[in-house]
């Protein structure tokens, strides 16, 4: 979020899409009814109208994967109509700057394309500069090449008659949100967009939520209270688990991971840190190398010194432009190219596409260490139906996992807030917490290099790991120390005493921490602030619900990014009714700015975004792997034959793997004409390894559906509450027919369509419940994340002669 | 001063939390439910001894508009409660109302209740509340968790709702907020109404007709506010005085 839970109140006009808040984030709605209460308007885009529909002020259903055509077409309403609030993106945004001569855009490709390997040369999309490398600037708006008229240009192609036939949504239900939401393009207003999962899990998921911030960028909605980007995190603590980087393509806040392109520590700091002309651009990631020196001091402690480059060398390095993410991983377990590994947190034979596929993939490891609550399909795939066990030659280690009432530590939420979670009870019997057995399995492999060598034992023998579990200490070591006495603003902090925020970090090894976002998150003059429960605020603070006392948030306290966004160039807020901050006597109140620099207009500031390069919101965005704008491709299974927004039919760089397993059925395949749709539901979380195992939530909740249009079950037979079969090219999979009117067939491209949609929670190792779901969906994914493509593929469906895997 | 539950049905969500806190609160056992033949969310189908509380489903189309109405049903603990005033017929006080929360509360007596009496007492209520444990022959329904109550805690549901759906307090309080509500909401809603305020101390606010939430979401014309059982109980009233 580029905002918190309770900013959501001060929205005016809220949008709900690739989302189903109510449902899976049921606190939102706390706020989001605070909002309604005091007359905001609540939409809800979604295939499906849901429990967070039923809340909501209307919904429009629109068909799964065509959400870059709904906001294309929405952006073109605002440029048209001029609903765009103009001083904001002549200021704050890149609308003025001048794009170079490379770019280009025909038949739904941009420029820089290379079929071959499938991917863009991204230099082709630089801007204009001066010759003091300054970004060219033409704040009229009116230079043909500058972003303002080339977004105008791209878009013009999203009229309602278009986008309404390629959605699926009426040209009456198109206006009716774009006129509700672009109302907030007063500077006293604020629209907020929710999305979650809806939105990111699709082939073209990255430019979904590029479509949203266009149009919060020429809105005004950034930085502003009741506005932002509001992306709700799946559980408790993923946005922690992002910070500290679960996933395979970044390092500790959010730095690169270190590549075989990059060698030396040098190449790493040349490659990874932009460089500005512009004396207005804070361009912060100027400072990676303090950050990243940090860590490496962090990583390796006295080991790592300037001289040997803070032992850079010794970190493991991916090979430049390949995949690690799970899509890739279980291809190269399915080839044999994997022996071994440990599955924690996740339950894959589940929760990922093509599981077919996978059950066979896991069946070609030799060992597997698992830790969890319960037995979950991945834990028992060795003796899944069908398969005779003996023939599974794979050693499987269940570790039995403390709860998480059991065991104590902090967690980020959605809003950024770093809270101590406390531990309620022991864990019972031998259940440990992860990472005590991250810090046994670690001691364990550093005394075997230090016994056994190996090549380069250092990378592991040197580390600086804990023999014990302990997180508070960790939470120390991320904020991060000084190794050595340092003066800073007047105060003496001693060597091995906290350091007080990220501006104390440095590149010459002096200081060390494992995040440089999570620098002021634990100091010597206030402690961890993760367990700070003080409400205490001022004025100007309670008025937007804003809480600085309470625990801590990432970066420095600030709970709204981009926040002098929020003020014009003389520091005073666009909207005084619900001012964030306020230049006031020389100095900024309210919220922690995004830097304290003067009000631009004195000329000693600096642009809002300090985090972009050249220091604007980005409606232009060079930097994502298919393309600087949105552009709409039907998902890799598609009901139709045809793009009509260009010649191009899906993303020229989605990303796919390519076993005989891995079929994909082809456009308006007739033997897959229906769209399926996935997704959770309240009762069960995620794979549902966890709840299947909670009697209530399963009581509540107990068998896999499918729910389907009455038009659709009266075409195909099938009444409610009958078994009926679903498949895909890759598999079948049995459900309960759930007829329902909340689910419209949708006329697309002059014909009906039809939609279905299933929740994946249910699994074979709870009876009778069903199984994956996900035996259906395809292995494809977007070309930045490569997540996978869940929200959207091709199926058909029967009714069934009878059922196998739900009770009846 | 009776205590009363305020359900402001244009806040539900549906999340069920209120459902699952009373099953856990109460330490009642699951069901085994399916969807076959069933093809709802609503789960399980019906109140029954091991749920006292239970979120109805109710979808359909005005105007070609979806609506989808939820209903978490529990006791009402009406202010007379016929199903207390037809069992004191027949045991006196196996159902009793607690005087300072105003809670109807089975009591262990409730076993002797014989099955054609249990029938009666279910048919006496007007919004088909209790149930019988076929295995402890105990009748079973919401209790306002009036034990919560009585230590200073708000009852369970009402404890676990996140968006204001569940409210508790004092009875003036809640018809207070109720009205108020009420006002507001009928802005948008016509339909709105408060269902029997006069008659139970579990009041739901509706935004819909009352038929699109439940057959049972208010008390039926037919019989209530005053039922046939509970007009011939009231008339038992001195004979029981004279009994005691």
């Amino acid at each position: 979020m580029t905002n918190h839970w309770i900013d959501i109140k001060n929205a005016d006009s809220i949008l709900i899409m690739g989302s189903n808040a109510a449902e899976h984030h049921p606190i939102s709605f706390k706020w989001v009814l605070q909002a309604k209460d005091k007359g905001a308007t609540v939409m809800h885009v979604d295939p499906k109208f849901s429990r967070t529909s039923a809340r909501s002020d209307f919904h429009v259903p629109l068909r799964s994967g065509t959400d870059i055509a709904f906001l294309g077409g929405m952006i073109k309403y605002i440029v048209d109509n001029e609903k765009y609030f103009k001083e904001y993106i002549v200021e704050y945004t890149n609308a003025s700057l001048v794009v170079g001569k490379d770019f280009g855009f025909k038949d739904g490709i941009f420029t820089g394309y290379d079929p071959k390997t499938r991917t863009y040369d991204k230099s082709k999309w630089g801007f204009e500069l001066d010759e003091n490398g300054v970004p060219k600037r033409d704040k009229t708006l009116k230079d043909p090449r500058c972003v303002f008229q080339l977004l105008k240009e791209h878009y013009s192609r999203y009229d309602l008659d278009t986008v309404s036939t390629t959605t699926g949504v009426t040209k009456e239900n198109l206006l009716k949100v774009y006129k509700a939401f672009a109302a907030t393009g007063k500077p006293d207003k604020a629209g907020t967009v929710m999305y979650a999962l809806g939105w990111t899990q699709h082939t073209v998921g990255v430019q979904n939520i590029r479509s949203a911030g266009i149009i919060q960028l020429l809105l005004g909605n950034i930085g502003v209270a009741g506005g932002g980007i509001n992306a709700l995190r799946g559980e408790p603590n993923v946005q922690g688990s992002t910070d500290h980087t679960l996933l395979y393509h970044i390092i500790p806040g959010y730095m690169a991971m270190p590549h075989n392109g990059w060698q030396t520590y040098d190449e790493y700091i040349k490659g990874n840190t932009p460089v500005s002309n512009d004396p207005m651009s804070a361009n912060w990631w100027q400072h990676k190398p303090k950050y990243f020196a940090s860590l490496l001091k962090a990583w390796y402690g006295e080991h790592a010194t300037k001289e040997n480059g803070f032992c850079y060398e010794l970190l493991p390095k991916i090979e430049k432009g390949e995949d690690y993410s799970y899509l890739f991983l279980f291809d190269r377990m399915y080839r044999g190219e994997i022996r071994g590994g440990i599955i924690i947190g996740l339950n894959p034979m589940n929760s990922v596409p093509n599981t077919n596929k996978l059950r066979k993939a896991l069946d070609n490891l030799e060992w597997l260490v698992t830790s969890e609550l319960h037995n979950t399909e991945t834990t028992d795939n060795w003796h899944r139906p069908g398969i005779d066990p003996k023939k599974v030659k794979t050693e499987v280690f269940l570790l039995p996992s403390a709860h998480r009432l059991e065991k104590e530590g902090s967690v980020t939420n959605s809003g950024r807030w770093h809270l101590w979670h406390y531990k309620a009870v022991e864990p019972a019997y031998e259940a440990k917490p992860f990472g005590d057995m991250f810090c046994g399995f670690m001691k364990r492999v550093q005394k075997l290099y230090a016994k056994e060598g190996g090549k380069l034992p250092e990378a592991v023998t040197w580390l600086d790991y804990p023999d014990k579990y302990d997180p508070d200490d960790l939470c120390a070591r991320i904020n991060g120390r000084f190794t050595k006495d340092t003066e800073v603003k007047g105060k003496l902090y001693k060597a091995g005493q906290q350091v007080p925020s990220f501006t104390a970090l440095a590149d010459d090894g002096s200081t060390s921490s494992l995040n440089w976002l999570y620098a002021g998150s634990y100091t010597e003059e206030d402690g961890n602030k993760s367990k700070r429960r003080s409400t205490k605020q001022t004025e100007m603070q309670k008025n937007i619900g804003l809480y600085p006392n309470w625990a801590w948030c990432w970066p420095v306290n600030r709970r709204i990014l981009y926040n002098r966004a929020s003020v014009d160039l003389n520091g005073k807020p666009y909207n005084p009714a619900k001012a964030v901050i306020e230049w006031k006597d020389g100095k900024w109140i309210g919220d922690v700015p995004d830097g304290g620099w003067p009000p631009m207009a004195t000329g000693k500031g600096k642009h809002p975004f300090i985090m972009s390069k050249h220091g604007f919101g980005q409606l232009y965005g060079p930097g994502r792997q298919d393309g600087p704008f949105s552009e709409h491709y039907e998902p890799v299974e598609t009901p139709v034959d045809s793009n009509k927004f260009s010649k191009q039919l899906n993303s020229p760089v989605y990303k796919f793997v390519a076993s005989e397993m891995d079929k994909l059925a082809k456009p308006a395949d007739p033997n897959y004409p229906i769209v399926l749709t996935t997704y959770s539901l309240t009762e069960h979380w995620c794979g549902g390894g966890e709840t299947r195992n909670v009697p209530n939530l399963l009581e509540a909740e107990p068998q896999l559906y499918v729910e389907m249009s009455p038009e659709l079950a009266k075409e195909k037979g099938i009444k409610n509450g009958d078994g009926v079969i679903i498949e895909s090219i890759r598999g079948r999979v049995e459900a309960i027919a759930m007829v329902t009117i909340r689910i419209r067939p949708f006329q697309v491209h002059g014909r009906t369509i039809h939609e279905i949609g299933m929740p994946f929670c249910f699994g074979w190792t709870t009876p009778g419940t069903g199984d994956s779901t996900n035996r259906l969906t395809p292995s494809v994914g977007d070309p930045n994340t490569t997540i996978p493509e869940f929200k959207a593929c091709c199926v058909n469906v029967r009714k069934a002669d009878k059922l196998t895997e739900l009770a009846t | 001063m009776p205590k009363t539950i305020l359900v402001d049905t244009s806040r539900c969500t549906a999340c069920r939390g209120c459902q699952i806190a009373c099953k856990e609160w109460h330490e009642l056992p699951a069901n085994k439910t399916t969807q076959y033949h069933w093809g709802s969310h609503q789960n399980p189908q019906d109140l029954n001894a091991y749920n006292y509380k239970l979120v109805r489903f109710s979808e359909h189309l005005d105007n070609g508009t979806v609506r989808w109405n939820f209903f978490p049903d529990q006791c009402r603990h009406c202010e007379i409660a016929p199903c207390k005033e037809t069992g004191d017929l027949y045991i006196e006080n196996a159902i009793v109302q607690d005087e300072k929360t105003g809670a109807i509360l089975y009591t262990e007596k409730t076993r002797k209740f014989s099955d054609e009496q249990f029938k009666e007492i279910k048919e006496a209520c007007p919004y088909d509340i209790p149930r019988r444990d076929a295995k402890t022959g105990l009748l079973a329904k919401c209790t306002m968790c009036n034990e919560r109550v009585h230590a200073g805690m708000l009852p369970a549901c009402v404890k676990v709702c996140p968006t204001g759906a569940m409210n508790f307090g004092e009875r003036e309080e809640m018809l207070k907020l109720g009205q108020e509500r009420l006002a507001k909401l009928k802005e948008k809603w016509p339909d709105a109404m408060l269902a029997d305020p006069d008659s139970v101390n579990v009041i739901y606010l509706l935004i819909d007709k009352p038929e699109n939430y439940h057959k049972h979401s208010v008390a039926d014309a037919g019989l209530g506010p005053m039922s046939k059982q509970q007009f011939l109980a009231t008339l038992a009233r001195p004979f029981k005085a004279m009994k005691a």
